[in-house]
């Protein structure tokens, strides 16, 4: 038996983590307690993402809770030393609130976690991805022992009950779909779990597969006995190896364990779970467009009806659900619909995932229950924007969705809510802007993203994002007229209604919320020559003012050598050569360089 | 191994529940003293005698921890037992030895080893 | 053309061909891992597939033209990727980018550099939000960038 360790070391694995440095931590640790001697006193655990990914690396020292941040290799001994040895907390590392400095040792206290209800995260950075013990003890399979002994049609009323609702993006009740899957005709059935998380942006999909890849097996196990499937298939992305892995992993362990294969738990049901890796295709997001991918062709959508509940992989009926999705059945099994539909609003239940990015302290990871405010996401939870600027807009739902003004922070977040205010709930993500945030640059952005990824099958979609762009591009660089901005609502309208797929039905979204909202910025820029953020560079002038000391860095950087003046004498650019990349900003030391 | 039934399920969850007891909140205390003197008289060799005897034992819910001096050098080592709800027991010059009395007597059945007591708090 | 690779890198094709060749919906792990062998996938390599798989060699060149993974051309020993996700954009990602073609000497739409040590794309998003603005070099991924680390990082590679 393994012996009982006094201490374990969490540190954070998941990419944010691993990418600030915590694959160097580990083996330091690791190796530091053995010099010690204390290596079997103290357990480190490598586990996924803890959401906070901004402050990463992170380290968690149980049984205390406390909560290290941005921790480097060099603190190692420190943290060895001081706590594990002497039981003195290392202050210095201590994470500290954003609006007050204050330090807060205690994980259970930091303002980012307090405001949070993780239920499909619950396990996220708390247990060892690798190991399916850890999994059972955090009541791991658990929900899919008390399905097998419920009958299909039980466990479908379960998910009814519970309200749960796809989390991807839509929003169908998920019982229902099952239902629909369950009553095809058809002895061969699919489970697909969309795992092609491409909404720029969003990023709670990958961390639950890295962090806690059992709850998805377990839940796709769970549908798979509900909808009368007997295989089912994750359609992952490529960019994501570290999830393709914990998943093959995860997979091979259940499969051992007998909670794969054939006459799971001795209940006679069998399931089987193949990875299939996406070949990068946003629209592989689109569920047809993603079984025509998995089936090996073209990922292109098709017209629906028929549905996949009907007709999917392979024309057989098949059930696809999102990764979040799969995360929240198997508490909902083990706890009874019930319990999860007691949070959240009356049309949406339980807890959404967002990430929180953008111009926000707290970048990372929050789940919060459906109703909450945006301003209490984006203040209590994020810590507010950054460097005292003024917050501008919050974008929600990526490339389908839209923009937030100040006027709706204090909007209760559900599925309609959000719809009502031409955003949508999308997979989650939540890019924040401040006021040096251009609102057209946004939508050009997102156009661009958009046309790019359109696979060109319908013409709508394949023509007039190109066209759409094409007048935003020309907004931006300052040869806008004023039939500019009507002639955008009218492309919009047409490509809403004529397109095939979400892909397209959505895209002008962008443009159409950053117009009702902001239709002043696309005004500065067509009748003022202004672009009121300063984004645009082609309405930039780049000066020097007289905080210049002379030292020539920004001579040495601009790249078409507009710079000119002597060593310790003020500079000056030459408008006619300067191309505005900024970089002479960026460079300078002393702040000398304005723009406008 | 394979997981047969719930049962196995549960023996598993059991087991691994225990493994990772540091990480939940648990209402037994053992606090052991590590400041420098206490390392010197020893307190390490009592910790790791404090962990053999509560996984032989298979006790749940109990959280081992340290501190630092508390300026009672000269009885060092220093042992707290923190029991919800009773006042917090100190021994001092604790040996590995008396850990399995320790452990037993008071931690298990709250009888406090009244011969190896220097404080209560 | 033609002996740009060796017989053993089409020995592992035909065994790779062998082993899927004849399951449904393989075509695409195929070419993955056909592109795992060759760095990229050749025109002899794709003729060979689809005579071995019984599929139309249309239908083949439709799949690789679709999917931004698969490659036509030779490709830089190390792959570098410039996300230009939301978060990544409004938190600087151009200026990144075009440092790094400047220390990579791309001009226009080239991607890969001259010595082949280096192949730049970008990505819309690698799901690494949190410490926009972010790069991935091969599987590693290098976050919370200004246009000075450009230079540092792409020197680990060789």
């Amino acid at each position: 038996m393994e012996k009982l360790a006094r201490a374990h070391v969490l540190v954070c694995g998941g990419t944010g983590c691993s990418s600030s440095g915590s694959k160097e931590i580990i083996p330091e640790l690791r190796d530091n307690l053995k010099a010690r001697g204390m290596d079997a006193e103290v357990k480190v655990v490598e586990t996924g993402c803890h959401g906070l990914c901004e402050l990463g690396p992170l380290v968690i020292v149980y049984p205390e809770g406390v909560f290290y941040v941005r921790v480097k290799p060099s603190d190692v001994d420190e943290i060895v030393e001081n706590h594990l040895l002497k039981g003195r907390v290392v202050e210095r590392l201590l994470y500290k609130e954003p609006a007050t400095l204050a330090t807060v040792p205690d994980y259970d206290d930091i303002a980012f976690y307090k405001k949070q209800k993780r239920y499909a995260l619950v396990n996220c950075g708390h247990i060892n991805p690798e190991s399916l013990d850890e999994y059972i003890g955090a009541d791991g399979y658990e929900g899919l022992a008390k399905t097998l002994s419920m009958t299909p049609e039980e466990v479908i009323g379960e998910i009814k009950k519970s309200g749960l609702r796809g989390r991807g993006g839509g929003g169908f009740p998920t019982g229902s779909k099952w239902q629909f899957t369950r009553g095809a005709a058809g002895d061969k059935k699919y489970v697909i779990c969309n795992a092609d998380e491409g909404d720029p942006g969003a990023f709670m999909d990958r961390s639950v597969l890295e962090g806690d890849p059992h709850r998805v097996l377990e839940g796709m196990i769970i549908c798979g006995y509900a909808v009368g499937a007997d295989e089912g298939y994750i359609y992952c992305r490529a960019e994501y190896p570290l999830a393709i892995k914990r998943l093959q992993g995860a997979i091979k362990q259940a499969c051992e364990a007998g909670l794969l294969g054939c006459d799971i738990l001795g209940s006679g049901f069998c399931f089987t779970i193949h990875i299939k890796e996406g070949a990068g295709a946003f629209v592989c997001g689109e569920e047809t467009a993603l079984m025509a991918s998995i089936e090996g062709r073209r990922g292109m959508p098709r017209p629906r009806p028929p549905f996949p509940a009907n007709s999917g992989l392979w024309g057989k009926p098949t059930n696809i659900n999102n990764v979040e999705t799969f995360a929240n059945v198997p508490s909902i099994m083990r706890d009874g619909g019930d319990y999860f539909a007691s949070q959240g609003t009356e049309t949406s239940k339980g807890t959404k995932v967002f990430a929180l990015t953008g111009k926000i302290n707290n970048t990372g990871l929050a789940e919060v229950p459906m109703g909450i405010t945006m301003r209490e996401i984006i203040y209590d939870i994020g810590g507010g924007i950054p460097n005292g600027k003024k917050f501008k807009a919050v974008q929600i739902g990526g490339p389908s969705g839209g923009c937030l003004p100040e006027q709706l922070l204090d909007l209760a977040i559900d599925y309609e809510s959000l719809t009502k205010a031409g955003a949508m709930m999308g997979s989650g993500g939540l890019v924040v802007m401040d006021e040096t945030t251009c609102m057209v640059d946004v939508a050009r952005y997102f156009l661009n993203f958009t046309q790019d990824e359109s696979c060109g099958k319908c013409t709508p979609c394949r023509e007039g994002t190109k066209r759409m762009l094409e007048i935003l591009n020309r907004i931006c660089d300052g040869k806008g007229t004023e039939d500019d901005i009507p002639l955008l609502e009218s492309l919009a309208k047409s490509i809403k209604a004529g397109s095939l797929c979400a892909l397209g039905q959505t895209a002008p979204n962008p443009v159409l919320s950053t117009l009702n909202f902001f239709r002043h910025e696309y005004e500065a820029h067509i009748r003022d020559h202004k672009c009121p953020a300063g984004v645009c560079t082609a309405f930039a002038g780049y000066t020097i003012t007289d905080l210049c000391r002379g030292c020539g860095l920004c001579k040495k950087v601009c790249p078409v050598d507009a710079i000119s003046g002597e060593v310790k004498g003020r500079h000056v650019i030459d408008p006619g050569r300067c191309i505005k990349c900024g970089a002479c900003q960026t460079k300078c030391p002393f702040k000398a360089i304005d723009k406008g | 191994m394979a997981i047969r039934s719930l049962d196995d399920l549960r023996k598993i969850k059991e087991s691994a529940r225990q493994a990772t007891s540091a990480r939940h909140e648990s209402g037994t205390q053992v606090i052991v003293g590590m400041g420098t003197c206490g390392i010197a008289a020893g307190a390490r060799t009592v910790m790791t005698a404090i962990l053999d005897e509560i996984s032989r034992r298979g006790i749940q819910n109990v959280s081992v921890m340290q501190t630092g001096c508390i300026g009672m050098c000269q009885k060092e080592p220093l042992v707290d037992i923190v029991r919800p709800g009773e006042p917090r027991v100190t021994y001092g010059n604790v040996g590995p030895e008396d850990v399995p009395r320790i452990i037993s007597e008071h931690l298990v059945n709250g009888r406090i080893v009244t011969d190896l007591v220097v404080a209560k708090l | 053309m033609g002996e740009k690779f060796t017989e053993s890198e089409m020995a592992r094709l035909d065994e790779l061909l062998a082993d899927l060749g004849s399951q449904k919906g393989t075509l695409i792990p195929i070419l993955q891992k056909a592109q795992d062998i060759f760095g990229y996938l050749p025109r002899e390599v794709l003729i060979r597939i689809s005579e071995k798989t019984g599929t139309p060699l249309s239908r083949v060149y439709g799949v690789v033209t679709f999917y931004a993974q698969f490659h036509l051309n030779p490709r830089g020993r190390n792959i570098v990727r410039s996300c230009q996700g939301t978060a990544c954009h409004v938190r600087g990602a151009k200026a990144i980018l075009s440092e790094l073609k400047k220390q990579l000497g791309l001009e226009g739409d080239e991607t890969t550099t001259k010595d082949l040590r280096f192949t730049l794309e970008t990505v819309a998003c690698i799901g690494c939000c949190g410490l926009a603005p972010v790069i991935m070099v091969n599987d590693e991924t290098h976050g919370r960038l200004v246009p000075d680390s450009v230079k540092g990082i792409l020197e680990q590679y060789s």
